[in-house]
């Protein structure tokens, strides 16, 4: 249980970090259509994780809610390529084509998993996800040969190889028509690894929670 | 009080964020079970993210406390549930209010060319001169459209 828990919130901490990241855009992005856009994919994001966390909540004997928000940043087992703040457009459309593309391959696998309950929950998911890798490939193609995109999808690559276990990096490197980096260009950026970044949004994250301990909304 | 009680009272119960449809009407209630003065009730979400869930939850339980009996009210998230199971009923009251019903989702998961295509017609005047304006919409299960013919914009349901 604890090793299904283990995959579960590895998964949930990506969606919940990157749906925070991602609604930072509510209001500011370029135009009106993706402040729609990123929030709604922010909402859909928060939404996955929860599922994910009240899953593991159940093996773990705690809530989504403690998962979520109870435990140091520290605990938290999302990768770095989703806690950085990213005020740049082309930097923003680059992290979301890689992490589609990285996604969809570890919901295709546990989608292919034994566990009912697993299984069920990642096809529900992918379902959702389909709007989001439209929506990123839209923009892939539309910034494609653009300098600023292209230089942020080769920057921020190896960050987002990291997003998947080992066995899944080859078929995303083929996806993507890219290299893998190598171990060395993956130190600091590796599952376990954290940016200051994701302390300073789990202090803005969990300020509310931490104010009114145990509060129920 | 019988299995068909709690269907016609769940039937009453609106979708908290497209009033005009019933939770009955979108196919999200899975399953009513009857065992003694428990009633067990299955229900998925349309999206994960859904805000209206809790809401619904709620709602569901309230109803069954008014037909006297204790709610037992599982949330489940499983793949049970796709826009196919949107009753024709529930298309018509879409329809009727301006959003435009999804389209079968049969065929597999949808893609740009098909969302961009003119399968989706306009609720208000049926033509199929329609634009996607935005894949995303006021809630996760809304994509915004124009109408090319009658000028109105309008929000389709997304086909999940």
């Amino acid at each position: 249980m604890q090793e299904r828990a283990d995959r579960l919130l590895a998964i949930a901490d990506d969606e919940l970090v990157l749906g925070w990241r991602d609604s930072e855009w509510t209001g500011i992005a370029p135009y009106l259509e993706e402040d729609v856009a990123f929030s709604s994919i922010a909402q859909n994001e928060v939404g996955h994780a929860r599922a994910l966390y009240e899953l593991a909540a159940g093996d773990l004997g705690t809530t989504a809610d403690e998962l979520a928000f109870d435990r140091s940043p520290s605990e938290y087992r999302c990768v770095p390529l989703v806690e950085q703040r990213l005020a740049d457009w082309a930097d923003t459309i680059a992290r979301h084509y890689l992490y589609e593309l990285a996604d969809e391959l570890r919901i295709a696998r546990l989608r292919e998993s034994d566990d009912e309950e697993v299984a069920g929950l990642a096809a529900k998911i992918e379902r959702e996800e389909t709007y989001h890798r439209i929506h990123a490939q839209m923009w892939a193609d539309r910034l494609a040969g653009e300098p600023r995109f292209v230089a942020a999808v080769e920057r921020l690559w190896p960050a987002a190889v990291a997003l998947l276990e080992e066995n899944l990096r080859p078929q995303l490197g083929e996806r993507a028509g890219r290299d893998l980096p190598s171990t060395t260009v993956l130190v600091g950026l590796e599952r376990g690894a954290h940016t200051d970044e994701l302390a300073e949004l789990w202090h803005e994250m969990t300020s509310v929670r931490r104010s009114v301990p145990g509060a129920a909304w | 009080m019988t299995e068909q009680d709690v269907w016609d009272a769940l039937a009453e119960v609106a979708d908290p964020e497209i009033p005009v449809v019933s939770l009955v009407d979108l196919g999200v209630v899975r399953d009513v079970r009857i065992d003694g003065s428990r009633v067990r009730v299955e229900f998925t979400p349309t999206f994960l993210g859904c805000p209206a869930l809790d809401v619904m939850r709620d709602e569901i339980a309230n109803r069954i406390a008014g037909l006297g009996a204790e709610a037992d009210v599982a949330v489940i998230n499983d793949d049970s549930w796709s826009t196919d199971r949107i009753t024709s009923e529930g298309r018509r009251k879409l329809r009727e209010a301006g959003f435009a019903p999804p389209v079968p989702r049969d065929a597999g998961a949808p893609t740009l060319v098909q969302l961009q295509s003119a399968i989706f017609r306009c609720p208000y005047c049926g033509s199929p001169k329609t634009r996607l304006e935005n894949i995303f919409g006021p809630t996760p299960c809304r994509s915004l459209r124009y109408c090319e013919s009658c000028r109105q914009p309008f929000e389709q349901f997304k086909t999940l």
